[in-house]
C-alpha cells in the first residue's frame, strides 16, 4: 500500500490516470473506518488533503462553486448557511462535531450512500456535481451523478472537483429520522423546498430507496404532496428499519416539512 | 513512509505504514496513549485530538493525512504540571468513573471552552454527543464542564 500526496490539482488528475485504482481519501470519515476494519487493502491511496483546489467555495454571478473539499461544518456556517439552509440542517445532523469537521461533501458524493446527508438538500437545489480528469472536467446533473447504492458516475480517472448550485431563496428544510440526534445514519430523511418563484413543491429522500431521488409537484398540489413523496420511495427492510415505517415516516417528514415551508 | 508533524508543540517524525491512523501512530509510535483506542470507526471519540486547532477523531485520520500538521493530544493540554482546568474540573466533579473516555471527553470539553468561553447547557451537550462514556457519567461529566466554565476555584 502507498498513499500519495498531490499538491496542486493538476498533480492529483495526473496521479489518478496514471493509477485509476487510487481510492482518494479526504476527510476519512468513511474509507478510516474500511481501513481499520481490514475491509479495504486499496493499492493506493490518494490524500485530496493538499489540494488547495478542492477547498472552499467561490460565487459567481448567482452560481455557487463549493469545492469538493467543504466540510460539513463550514456548509454550517455563513453565509452558505444562509444561502443553502437546508444544506446546512443536514450537514448538522452528520456525526458528531468531530466528523463535522473532517467529512466533505465531495466525500458523500464519492460514496454515494442512499443514507448521504447532504444529498436530498442538493437534489432539492437541482446542484451539479464537476468532476475533472487530465482530458478536462465535465459537469453532471446530481440526479445523474448518483446511479444506484454507493455508485456514482465518476470514471476511473476522473475525481470530484466540486459542486455546482444557483440557490433558489425557497423557503426549505430538512429532517431526519434516527434513535438519536448525534451519530446516526438516516432511517429515512427528506428535504422540502417551497420553490414559489417556479410554482413547485421540491422534496428529495434519502435512506429510501437505491438512491436519494427528487420529487416535484406543482405548487397547488400540497395536499396530495406527502402520499406522492411516500409512494415516489422504494424502501427496504433493513437494521435500521422496515420499509413501511420508513414510508410512513417520509409522509408525517413531507407534511411536517411543508407546514414549515408554508409558514416561511 | 516517515511523516513529520508538530506533537503537542514539538517536532516529531515517525516511520508509519501507508494504512494505519494517526491513532496508531500516536500511541504506538510516538508513546502518547493518552488518545484511547476503542471503536476505530468515529463513533466513540476516545481518540479525539486537535488537528490544525479542530477537533477530529484520530482513528479516521489516516497518519499519512498528518503529515506537515500540527497535533494536540490531551498530553498537551496540562502545562508544567498544572492541570488543564477541564481537567481539575473533571477531578473536583467526581466526572471520572472508569476513566477510558475522560482523555476524549476532556480534549472535546477543553475544544468547546476555547470557542465558547460560557457555554449553554445545550451547547455542552452537542459539544460532547461524539463522545460515549460507558459508565453513563454523563451528568457529572455535564458537571465538570459546566465548573471549568464557571472558572470557580477548588
Amino acid at each position: 500500500m502507498d498513499v500519495l500526496t498531490p499538491r496542486s490539482l493538476d498533480e492529483a488528475l495526473r496521479l489518478k490516470t496514471e493509477h485509476p485504482d487510487a481510492v482518494p481519501i479526504a476527510g476519512g470519515t468513511d474509507l478510516m473506518v474500511a481501513l481499520n476494519f481490514d475491509r479495504e487493502r486499496p493499492g493506493v491511496i490518494l490524500n485530496l488533503g493538499e489540494v488547495p483546489e478542492l477547498r472552499g467555495w467561490s460565487r459567481d454571478d448567482g452560481l455557487l462553486r463549493i469545492g469538493a473539499g467543504l466540510t460539513y461544518a463550514e456548509a454550517m456556517a455563513e453565509p452558505l448557511r444562509s444561502l443553502l439552509p437546508a444544506l446546512a440542517e443536514a450537514s448538522r445532523t452528520v456525526g458528531s462535531p468531530q466528523i463535522r469537521n473532517r467529512g466533505t461533501l465531495g466525500g458523500n458524493l464519492g460514496t454515494a450512500s442512499p443514507a448521504g446527508d447532504s444529498l436530498p438538500p442538493l437534489l432539492v437545489e437541482d446542484a451539479e456535481v464537476e468532476v475533472a480528469s487530465l482530458g478536462g472536467s465535465r459537469r453532471i446533473a446530481l440526479h445523474e451523478f448518483l446511479v444506484g447504492p454507493k455508485q456514482n458516475a465518476l470514471a476511473p480517472e476522473e475525481l470530484i472537483v466540486a459542486v455546482l448550485v444557483r440557490p433558489s431563496g425557497a423557503p426549505q428544510t430538512f429532517m431526519k429520522v434516527g434513535p438519536r440526534n448525534a451519530m446516526v445514519i438516516a432511517v429515512c430523511s427528506l428535504a422540502v423546498a417551497v420553490d414559489r418563484e417556479r410554482g413547485e413543491l421540491r422534496a428529495a429522500f434519502g435512506s429510501a430507496g437505491p438512491v436519494p431521488l427528487l420529487v416535484i409537484a406543482p405548487l397547488a398540489e400540497a395536499d396530495g404532496f406527502p402520499a406522492l413523496v411516500a409512494s415516489a420511495a422504494s424502501p427496504i427492510d433493513d437494521v435500521r428499519g422496515t420499509a413501511a415505517y420508513r414510508r410512513h415516516a417520509l409522509r408525517v417528514l413531507a407534511v411536517r416539512g411543508l407546514e414549515r415551508c408554508l409558514a416561511a | 513512509m516517515r511523516i513529520e508533524l508538530t506533537v503537542n508543540g514539538e517536532r516529531q517524525e515517525a516511520d508509519v505504514w501507508a494504512g494505519e491512523s494517526l491513532l496508531f501512530a500516536l500511541r504506538e509510535r510516538l508513546g502518547l496513549p493518552g488518545s484511547k483506542n476503542a471503536c476505530e470507526q468515529g463513533e466513540c471519540g476516545s481518540c479525539s485530538v486537535l488537528l490544525d486547532g479542530r477537533l477530529v477523531c484520530s482513528c479516521l485520520v489516516l497518519a499519512a493525512q498528518a503529515d506537515g500538521h500540527e497535533v494536540v493530544t490531551v498530553e498537551g493540554l496540562a502545562g508544567d504540571g498544572e492541570l488543564h482546568p477541564v481537567q481539575d474540573a473533571f477531578v473536583r466533579a467526581g466526572a471520572v468513573q472508569c476513566g477510558f473516555c475522560t482523555p476524549g471527553l476532556v480534549v472535546a470539553a477543553a475544544d468547546l471552552l476555547q470557542r465558547s468561553p460560557q457555554p449553554s447547557d445545550d451547547e455542552i451537550r452537542e459539544a460532547l454527543s461524539g463522545n460515549l462514556c460507558r459508565c453513563t457519567g454523563y451528568q457529572k461529566i455535564l458537571d465538570a464542564v459546566s465548573l471549568a466554565a464557571s472558572g470557580a476555584d477548588a
